[in-house]
């Protein structure tokens, strides 16, 4: 590839935690992802009720980009592609749903839980609310791929199939959860690159 | 100049047949896979499904490999890789992708309450165990994108070998029939309970089935079927279950494919639509096919013969459309008799001789997912 592509923002969610170019925004005691996520929506003031009606992979990804989008030159929303990934797609309500339906004696199982049976149902989320009609694909990986992530984002730029790209690796199963999300476009300080991205995926 | 690429390779397994030939074979005799099943295990009531045949599974396995730690999905994605790696004389190298679509994977293994079945259901895991059957050297791309994911896949590796990441990408597309996916179609009210009729006026859902298809995708035009010549894969932001009713999305990524192919679209010859029989889903295909002018194209959904094969089902397609305009023939939309949605469309009612020099594939699905592609016939 010619053209250099360059990382403008990102935010890592992990261990209660938020931080957002490198400087804690949000942290809240350990109470469990459900507590924490909701802390972090009213901390930041979101006022979106359907949050409430996500999973937990959506939650997720949708607070990740919502403080990447915001940030963001209006301009250039309409043409911000979502490349995401993880481990383990959408295990963590597959296995809810399971449940729901294991027992022939307690067998209920339920529209708003199975649509969420998928792993890039969470950037249809993300795309409602930032009203972001692109090009948008989920990967499953066993980790963090970052010479793909790289690769592929620069792709959508150079092809112009997209000016921007949101990218996030959104990996959520039980309690265990990791988002790492960062905007990448034509300018910037940090280069789209593996290496850079594996030392922010690390920090 | 871009690179040019191409598909070159292409096979499937389904419950009507484990090569293309006799698939297209039964398309033409009008033989659908579509069956109905008694099997409380899968679900409480008589259902309409495709479903391949185990027992003509493992007989085909057995020619294959005596290995017998292999899941009905991995089979079937192992039987459809295998005759195309051989034929196609690639050596398997680091500029070798692996592509694998699905959109529930192993999902049975969450059946079992063992410590280990997380594992087992992990998509990484299942591209990894076939990843080492054929002996790939790259690490596995998953693509689990809702029911665009098989094309998307194609989408994917035409783009990483553009930008000459690989020289080639064996795709791999697969999803089962699972009293998961059964009962959730269900709660969404969404079956059909006779086999589906897309784009009728008397279509009532989805028929659930099950495939595999395989694909390579290549910068060497030595054999090649098709060049893929745009692509696009763009989200409708307006619904996480049901389909724009103004067919944005699907709009918007044909027309990238468009712009990206460079032909008139006046040239297409033919559209393998998606089609699921669900009233939403094909009237907006529909309201998106004549917002573009193409309303007099020939198209067809291939519903009516596979049911809907989810992560399979975009690359299923592929392969027999790629099949249609090969042999100059178009095939028939099964389960079509009289339109039901409300734009005019040109549904193919019947098998015809036809010289197709373009075709278009479209898919779309829940999370307001849309994927098309184009494909040029190579002579």
């Amino acid at each position: 590839m010619e053209k250099k592509t360059y990382i403008q923002a990102f935010c890592t969610i992990e261990n209660n935690k938020i931080v957002l170019n490198g400087e804690t925004v949000f942290e809240s005691e350990n109470t469990g992802f459900a507590d924490f996520s909701k802390k972090a929506y009213q901390h930041f003031e979101i006022g979106y009720p359907k949050f409430f009606k996500m999973d937990n992979l959506s939650k997720l990804a949708f607070l990740g980009s919502e403080l990447l989008l915001k940030a963001q030159n209006p301009n250039d929303e309409n043409n911000t592609a979502l490349l995401f990934a993880n481990k383990s797609s959408s295990l963590d309500t597959d296995v809810k749903y399971q449940n729901s339906i294991s027992d022939k004696e307690n067998y209920f199982p339920s529209p708003a839980v199975f649509v969420y049976t998928l792993a890039n149902i969470c950037l249809g989320e993300i795309s409602i609310r930032h009203q972001l009609k692109s090009e948008n694909s989920f990967f499953i990986f066993d980790a963090f791929n970052a010479a793909f992530m790289a690769d592929y984002a620069n792709i959508l730029i150079e092809t112009q199939k997209a000016k921007n790209v949101l990218c996030g690796w959104t990996e959520f199963f039980g309690e265990d959860y990791k988002a790492f999300l960062y905007l990448v476009g034509n300018e910037g300080a940090i280069e789209n690159t593996k290496q850079n991205l594996e030392i922010l995926y690390n920090k | 100049m871009k690179k040019e690429v191409y598909i070159s390779e292409t096979n499937c397994i389904t419950p009507i047949g484990f090569d293309v030939v006799s698939n297209v074979k039964n398309i033409l005799d009008g033989n659908s896979a579509i069956q109905k099943h008694d099997n409380k295990a899968l679900l409480d009531f008589p259902f309409f499904a495709a479903i391949v045949d185990e027992n003509k599974l493992d007989r085909a396995f057995a020619n294959v490999t005596s290995v017998a730690s292999y899941t009905k999905l991995e089979k079937m994605m192992i039987l459809a890789l295998q005759p195309i790696i051989e034929n196609s004389g690639v050596k398997i190298s680091h500029r070798t992708a692996f592509i694998l679509s699905t959109t529930k994977g192993n999902i049975t293994a969450l059946e079992n309450s063992e410590a280990t079945t997380i594992e087992s259901a992990q998509l990484s895991n299942l591209a990894k165990k076939i990843a080492d059957f054929f002996g790939f050297k790259t690490e596995p791309i998953v693509v689990s994108n809702a029911c665009v994911s098989g094309i998307l896949a194609v989408s994917v590796a035409k783009r990483l070998i553009q930008a000459n990441v690989y020289d080639e990408a064996f795709v791999v597309a697969g999803d089962l029939v699972s009293e998961f996916v059964l009962s959730g179609f269900n709660s969404f009210q969404a079956m059909s309970n006779a086999p589906c009729q897309p784009y009728s006026e008397n279509r009532t859902g989805v028929n659930l089935g099950e495939a595999t298809a395989a694909v390579l995708v290549t910068s060497n035009p030595k054999n090649a079927k098709v060049k893929i010549l745009g692509d696009g894969s763009i989200n409708d932001a307006n619904h996480i279950s049901g389909p724009s009713r103004t067919g944005e999305g699907l709009v918007l990524s044909i027309e990238s494919a468009l712009n990206e192919s460079g032909i008139d679209k006046n040239n297409i010859g033919y559209i393998s639509a998606h089609g699921t029989a669900t009233p939403f889903n094909d009237e907006m295909e529909a309201i998106a096919i004549n917002r573009l002018g193409l309303q007099n194209v020939p198209m067809n959904s291939l519903k009516g013969y596979y049911g809907h094969t989810l992560g399979a089902s975009g690359l299923l397609e592929t392969v027999i459309g790629i099949e249609s305009i090969l042999q100059n023939k178009l095939f028939a939309s099964a389960g079509y008799d009289e339109s039901g949605v409300s734009q005019a469309i040109n549904v193919i009612e019947k098998n015809k001789d036809a010289e197709i020099q373009y075709f278009l594939k479209t898919a779309s699905g829940f999370g307001g997912c849309n994927t098309a592609v184009i494909f040029e016939k190579v002579n």
